[in-house]
């Protein structure tokens, strides 16, 4: 376990490279002279002198590479720069908003994953009941709804419809309640789906046949055997589904508020703040990699045969 | 006299049925694209026009959907934008497949070190969020359509690359491959005449079930304000325009939100259907 972990988080190297030098080259290449944003976006006048002295002290005058190196090493002891428009360091702000969309995301994972495996299974034994076929059509719908007409939804029916919760959203758990909802919505359709379709698979395998004929109880069969069987890919598409969520709470936290990383990184593409998107950009990416990382080995956990090759 | 029906075994009606599903939903997702194409040209009032006297006006005989914060008429502009919404996901679609196919042959038939640099490059595009990636480079492109296609695009074409990949390297070990080398057929007459033709159906097939996911991301891209400039109409970008007045005027952001989702829904079904059917052959 601990040889094919090592040999997983070596691997990972090369990738977090690449993720630095795009995240870098995307904002290498943006149009518009950062040393001028700064200086606008602090208001002021702004000489050609200032202009040029600036420059030099932000370090854009050296060639890419060294402000690429210059740029990762600073990242990686955790320096992301000041923000343009208040200075602020860019670290900071990027923590404290991680632990909004971290809170929101399990919350709304967990959620999903609750709701979701239950109803999976439900459908897949009682195939083709009225139930299964409720679902289908809800779970259809919800996999093609937009993630803001889902908020907006929500937003209009218990926020101003039924007075219920508050418009914008407060770090509570009541303000976490609708954000959660609209987020786990698309997620349960999809989860239910995956859970049905491979229960069904599993429940037409020999071994189930198998083990009907010997007299195992039904339940023994489903929660022993055929939910662990299936286990290994319904992690597979909630790990893949958190590539989604992260995308989609960007969506979700602009409408209710939340001040999340999504919002941070929406507010400072519109201020042209762009070492805040940077670091916005790379924290997301960064974590979705682990995630990545952390489905691979909980495979190894579920299976063992998995780590043999 | 009794006439005998052919007949059909279980398996061969099953097909039928799917097939008459394919062309159902085909005839449905046509009919949606020829009247998205042909709107502009039947509305019911000028979708830039605003009007002072007529903002937020409720749903009513002359105006069915309402009228939005600028006393625009939201069906006007509903089926103005149809065209952009629809045209743009189709032609993003239709980019990917082209570009990702491409790629992904030439990677799959020569393999190497194009391709283990290729495959690396779009492992690294797989694993980073791939909304979050297009908002950035969306956001410093700077809004318009064309710039939302390509920060969607930057990452779309990989997952076509892949799957053509994996048939290429399939296909490039069969038989008959190996036997046109030997007849001395060159590299790009066998890839344009054999590997391309024997990939092209799963590939098809894959294409149609990711044009309700690029249509998706698109709206999500113009409703964050990246998309097409205002006053232009746009799916997204009405929700977007509009959502500030949720509670004064639902309908101007209510009735774009669903035209998204029932579009989406249609395309989903008409790819479910050609899935189903493609699935079917196979076994």
């Amino acid at each position: 376990m601990l040889k094919y972990s090592l040999r997983r988080i070596i691997k990972l190297i090369p990738v977090l490279v690449a993720i630095t030098l795009m995240v870098f080259t995307l904002m290498y290449l943006t149009p518009g002279d950062p040393a001028l944003q700064k200086l606008t976006s602090q208001g002021g006048a702004v000489t050609p002198e200032l202009l040029a002295m600036e420059r030099h002290e932000m370090g854009l005058d050296r060639p890419f590479f060294v402000r690429y190196v210059d740029w990762v090493v600073n990242v990686a002891q955790g320096d992301f720069g000041n923000s343009f428009k208040d200075d602020q360091p860019v670290a900071v702000k990027l923590l404290k908003a991680l632990g909004y969309t971290g809170a929101l995301a399990a919350a709304s994972t967990l959620f999903s994953v609750l709701i979701a495996i239950p109803i999976g299974v439900y459908t897949a034994i009682k195939k083709d009941s009225i139930f299964d076929n409720i679902v289908r059509v809800l779970t259809f719908t919800g996999n093609a709804m937009p993630n803001f007409l889902i908020a907006l939804l929500l937003m209009f029916l218990f926020c101003i419809k039924v007075k219920f919760f508050p418009v914008i959203a407060t770090a509570s758990l009541k303000g976490m309640f609708l954000p959660t909802l609209a987020l786990s919505i698309p997620m349960i359709s999809r989860f239910a789906r995956q859970t049905r379709a491979d229960v069904m698979c599993q429940l037409s395998e020999e071994y189930v046949i198998g083990m009907h004929a010997r007299g195992v109880k039904e339940r023994i069969i489903l929660f022993r055997n055929v939910l662990h069987n299936s286990l290994g890919s319904i992690i597979t598409i909630v790990s893949l589904q958190i590539r989604v969520l992260i995308g989609g709470s960007v969506v979700t936290e602009m409408i209710f508020r939340w001040p999340g990383i999504g919002s941070l990184m929406m507010n400072s593409i519109t201020a042209r703040d762009y070492p805040v998107v940077q670091g916005a950009v790379l924290i997301l990416s960064t974590l979705q990699v682990l995630i990545n990382l952390l489905t691979d080995l909980s495979y190894y956990v579920i299976d063992k045969r998995i780590s043999m090759e | 006299m009794k006439t005998e029906k052919p007949k059909l075994s279980r398996s061969q009606i099953k097909q039928l049925k799917l097939k008459r599903k394919v062309i159902i939903w085909g005839v449905v997702v046509t009919m949606i694209l020829v009247l998205s194409f042909f709107a502009p040209y039947f509305l019911p009032y000028d979708p830039l026009e605003t009007n002072a006297a007529m903002m937020r006006k409720a749903p009513s005989l002359q105006h069915l959907f309402g009228t939005d914060n600028m006393g625009r008429d939201v069906l006007s502009r509903l089926l103005a934008g149809a065209r952009t919404s629809i045209f743009a996901t189709i032609m993003l679609v239709i980019i990917s497949f082209f570009v990702g196919t491409v790629v992904g042959v030439i990677c799959g038939y020569y393999g190497g070190a194009l391709d283990d640099l290729v495959m690396r490059f779009t492992d690294i595009l797989l694993s980073v969020p791939q909304l979050v990636l297009a908002i950035a480079v969306a956001g410093m492109l700077g809004g318009s359509l064309v710039n939302t296609m390509i920060a969607i695009g930057i990452t779309s074409w990989t997952s076509y690359a892949r799957l053509a990949r994996s048939h290429a390297m399939r296909i490039r070990q069969l038989p008959f491959i190996n036997a046109c080398r030997l007849t001395g057929c060159s590299d790009a007459h066998i890839i344009i005449t054999h590997v391309v033709p024997n990939l092209i159906g799963p590939m098809l097939v894959n294409a149609t079930l990711e044009i309700g996911t690029t249509m998706l991301s698109i709206a999500g891209l113009s409703f964050l304000g990246l998309g097409v400039a205002p006053p232009t109409p746009e799916w997204g970008a009405m929700v977007s325009e509009s959502r500030n007045y949720l509670q004064l005027a639902p309908w101007a952001v209510f009735a774009p939100a669903s035209a998204i989702l029932l579009t989406v829904m249609l395309f989903n079904y008409f790819g479910e259907s050609v899935c189903d059917l493609a699935s079917s052959k196979e076994a």
